[in-house]
């Protein structure tokens, strides 16, 4: 309905057996987190910040292959930096500091480095996000985060909210379909109000489904903690892969400070 | 107000690591906190409940509503969760909303997480509900009193989550910016985001206290003013 995250929550997923989709989920997470913190850290006032910013777009870009995630996909996961592409755009002009001349018109120096410095930023980090949403499962990504010592309970809320996300999401298409058939058309105050009553309908049910679904746990000896398999160890190998995104991004960063 | 606008998460780099990091210790702690709190509003139907509102959430954050003429706006719903199922138990539901959006869609960065969690999960849902405690202690114990409070509170959450990132802007951006300027603008195209978020938001309170108030939170006092009417006819009239 509308915008946004239109289909399930596993639409992100690229079914594929590549050596990055193999590789477990929790070394993924901390590859790509280590890589948004590399690129945060690149100063963007910096001369070689644009050379930086090539060398990690080589790196993730070269995971992005090695990983089957075609352009295609990349460039939809870019659809959510929208809003910020019109903020940094925006920024040569508001920002203020030592002007330059740029095809004619007069912009903040300072103001283009930072806004090309976020755009950067923020586009290096969702492709690196992107290639590991495209290559884990949803309920893998949740195992990594609860190997990565995550609340048990916020653990089991997010499994929950992913299992049911497509339910209630169906039960949401319905209501629209039910809605619609009567010759629904949206609009105004009065449209407004049907919509809440959609919403608020959806609330109640959602709400007696977690009732209905926690007395099926309790009566199958649900104690308040889920069991799970022992955890199999990570591989030294496995690391080193996932990490070599990382790795890499953080020699482009030190060899910028070093020669730069 | 076009319904792009809103649910704008920060992505990484906009703000530098320091801040990143004070944001992130702070949405640890009182996420933490929220979970044991959460206990107290749900016990041990923390898990299953506040996943399925969660569910409820990310759900009902792509139904674009009709605001005012012309013009839609899609629901936040920090205010919305915190008045349904209590403050806490909102905290880890949107929280998990966020999380979801960040590792599954790569939308709101990773190392900026814990600023999306402050600013969305604690910001919101603190500064709203404690608007709504407020007000629902001073107005009349009544079904308008509620929505009248949910709408007030929902519609400052927004501005006050948008000028808290414009703080946090101006202590770790990156940027040398007007302040005043960036300070004008949030306000101004989030006040109208504000009067969407309170609009929706008063309508779904409304619609869940007309067939389950028990399920409002934030209406448990005025949830036993309903008292069940005998609606059948009398036995003589009934003809045989």
């Amino acid at each position: 309905m509308g915008a946004g995250h239109g289909a399930a929550l596993s639409a992100r997923y690229l079914p594929g057996g590549t050596a990055v989709h193999r590789l477990e989920p929790h070394p993924k997470l901390v590859a790509v987190l280590a890589f948004a913190v590399v690129v945060v850290l690149t100063p963007v006032q910096a001369p070689w910040a644009p050379a930086a910013y090539a060398g990690y777009l080589l790196a993730v870009l070269t995971a992005a292959a090695a990983a089957g995630v075609g352009p295609a996909r990349l460039l939809r996961g870019l659809v959510v930096e929208v809003p910020f592409v019109a903020f940094a755009l925006l920024l040569p002009f508001v920002a203020r500091g030592p002007q330059v001349e740029v095809l004619g018109v007069s912009v903040s120096q300072t103001g283009l480095a930072a806004g090309g410095g976020l755009l950067a930023k923020a586009t290096l980090s969702i492709l690196a996000a992107t290639v590991l949403a495209a290559t884990t499962e949803p309920r893998a990504l949740l195992r990594g985060l609860e190997r990565l010592r995550l609340p048990q309970v916020l653990v089991q809320i997010l499994m929950f909210m992913i299992r049911y996300a497509d339910v209630v999401g169906g039960e949401l298409h319905r209501m629209r379909v039910a809605r619609e058939s009567r010759g629904f058309t949206g609009g105004g105050l009065r449209g407004l109000r049907i919509l809440g009553a959609t919403a608020g309908a959806l609330f109640v049910r959602s709400y007696e489904r977690g009732e209905r679904v926690h007395l099926a746990m309790v009566s199958r000896g649900y104690t308040g903690s889920l069991p799970g398999a022992p955890a199999a160890p990570v591989d030294v190998r496995s690391w080193a892969l996932a990490l070599s995104l990382p790795l890499a991004a953080a020699a482009v960063l030190l060899t910028g400070m070093l020669l730069g | 107000m076009c319904n792009k606008v809103d649910a704008v998460h920060v992505p990484d780099g906009f703000l530098d690591v320091p801040t990143s990091v004070a944001t992130g210790a702070l949405a640890a702690g009182t996420v933490a906190l929220a979970l044991r709190k959460a206990r107290t509003e749900l016990d041990d139907r923390t898990a299953p409940l506040a996943g399925l509102t969660a569910a409820f959430v990310f759900a009902g954050q792509m139904i674009n509503f009709p605001v005012a003429a012309g013009t839609s706006g899609h629901l936040i719903g920090a205010v919305l969760t915190a008045v349904l199922v209590g403050p806490w138990t909102a905290v880890l539901c949107m929280t998990a909303v966020l999380l979801v959006q960040a590792v599954l869609f790569a939308d709101g960065g990773l190392t900026a997480l814990g600023t999306n969690v402050t600013l969305m999960a604690l910001l919101a849902v603190v500064v709203g509900y404690g608007v709504f405690r407020g007000l629902s202690a001073v107005l009349p114990r009544t079904r308008t009193g509620v929505l009248t409070a949910a709408g007030v509170s929902a519609f400052l959450s927004v501005p006050a989550a948008a000028l808290a990132f414009v703080g946090l802007f101006a202590l770790g951006g990156a940027v040398d910016l007007p302040l005043g300027t960036v300070v004008s603008a949030m306000t101004g195209v989030h006040l109208l985001i504000g009067l969407g978020e309170a609009a929706i938001t008063v309508a779904i309170v409304g619609a869940v206290l007309a067939v389950r108030p028990d399920l409002v939170h934030g209406a448990r006092r005025i949830s036993a003013a309903t008292v069940l009417e005998d609606r059948r006819p009398v036995a003589a009239e009934v003809p045989r």
